[in-house]
């Protein structure tokens, strides 16, 4: 079963309901023990980082989550939960992260672009992710953020995606995926990554 | 690249959309949730539903038309109307929206903007200006209570104020041009658009794709909002997107 971690930060109806459309069964949960139990973690999330990571402490999540990336379950952060996996953040002053993935999360540069970067813009596959099998590169997903992460090593980057910059738009290592953009807002290329991530094993 | 966004705009009144759909191949057109099921097949990039019902029970049938719709389109949705305290953004947020846009309550009290994007996150902050040129003088003014009464404020000098207090876009309505057909007010639109740093949403005036166009360059929008030159067939989103593509204009293909 498809665990959706609930610590109480984002929308997770919509997750719930594109997995749902995608053929995947999911479950919402703030239950420890049914974290644990689960096959698939899903760690959504929107709103400020520290906040995310007082709300994962207060419930007490983050050793079933930690436990279970490394056990090799199918993981998927989406947005925050992607943030989250990193070191630290820059978001109102410097805070730690769940450090599964070494690395910062810092603002877009203050320029000509627009910040928060909204909107659908295009995803460069670097490899041959598993969850991205069946989407072309180069596909749009949908984005809503003004912080982004930085990998220490590169090679964790699964996608990039040019905002100015050129940023890290997924990360992947073993069954560990996790994306700034939002496959539950991405419509047809969106739920494809849900259905895949589903069928992970 | 980043791709600017189409957005139809639904007004939605006791559950039901108004001012009729000129859909003929929808089986029920009042329907919001079908209306937005049309719009998301049809290539838009988000959905707006405008709630303008007046009484307590229409906002329960609204919430309900939002759950329905979210659990059938997995693109943004933004909800406006009546948006007046924390939970009714818990209550849209639960009901499966992205974002809610807010007017006469971030004027009447600025901090509740301030609040609520710490609460929820800028991401879901969207402060919607009802902007009328000024008599006599420069500028323009801001309205709220649906365009009924002037706020005493500066639209850029208000767009500044509420991007610093943790706006995360700005839906910018002229009234000057909405129901014209006539175009987008692009002086207007630049100017916000030159004034913050937020995305800028464009709305009120279009009745042409060349106007969605001039929007999106002249005007320096990030995003076009329209509601009659869809709703009423008069082009389709398809169409749209295809002529702003061969304008050069960034847009996602359907």
């Amino acid at each position: 079963m498809i665990a959706i971690i609930d610590y109480g930060m984002g929308n997770l109806r919509s997750v719930h309901n594109a997995f749902k459309k995608a053929g995947r069964e999911a479950v919402i949960t703030s239950d420890r023990e049914a974290v644990s139990r689960a096959s698939h973690l899903v760690l959504p999330g929107v709103g400020a980082f520290s906040e995310c990571m007082d709300h994962l402490r207060s419930t007490g999540l983050i050793a079933p989550i930690l436990e279970g990336i490394q056990r090799g379950k199918p993981f998927l952060g989406i947005c925050l939960g992607f943030q989250l996996l990193f070191s630290k953040s820059e978001e109102f002053g410097e805070h730690q992260g769940l450090d599964v993935i070494s690395g910062e999360v810092k603002k877009f540069p203050d320029g000509k672009l627009k910040v928060p970067h909204i909107g659908w813009n295009q995803v460069r596959f670097t490899g041959s992710c598993p969850v991205f099998k069946g989407i072309p590169s180069d596909a749009y997903f949908y984005f809503d953020h003004s912080y982004y992460a930085i990998p220490e090593k590169e090679g964790v980057t699964a996608s990039w995606t040019d905002y100015g910059i050129k940023f890290t738009s997924s990360v992947w290592r073993d069954n560990l995926f996790a994306c700034q953009f939002h496959p539950e807002k991405s419509q047809t290329s969106g739920l494809k990554l849900l259905e895949n991530f589903g069928g992970l094993t | 690249m980043l791709a600017r966004r189409i957005i139809p705009c639904l007004d939605v009144k006791d559950g039901r959309v108004v001012k009729g759909i000129g859909f003929v191949d929808l089986k029920d057109a009042g329907n919001p949730v079908e209306a937005a099921r049309f719009y998301n097949d049809e290539g838009a990039d988000a959905i707006c539903f405008l709630d303008i019902t007046a009484s307590h029970e229409g906002r329960g049938t609204f919430f309900k038309v939002v759950e329905e719709t979210s659990a059938e389109i997995f693109m943004p949705l933004t909800v406006g109307g009546g948006i007046r305290s924390p939970d009714d953004i818990r209550k849209s947020l639960l009901a499966g929206a992205d974002k809610v846009s807010i007017n006469t309550s971030a004027v009447e009290n600025p901090d509740f903007i301030r609040d609520a994007a710490r609460r929820f996150g800028i991401q879901c902050i969207v402060v919607a200006i009802d902007a009328k040129r000024k008599q006599g003088e420069k500028g323009w003014e801001v309205y709220t209570h649906g365009g009924r009464k002037p706020a005493g404020l500066d639209v850029l000098s208000w767009a500044k104020q509420m991007e610093s207090f943790g706006a995360g876009e700005i839906l910018l309505t002229s009234m000057d041009r909405d129901g014209t057909c006539e175009g987008y007010d692009l002086e207007l639109t630049r100017s916000v658009a030159d004034a913050v740093k937020i995305p800028v949403i464009a709305s009120g005036g279009v009745g042409t794709l060349e106007h969605l166009y001039e929007g999106l360059t002249v005007g320096k929008a990030d995003a076009v909002l329209a509601a009659s030159i869809f709703h009423y067939r008069r082009h389709t989103i398809k169409e749209a997107k295809e002529y702003l593509i061969k304008k050069g204009v960034p847009i996602r293909p359907i």
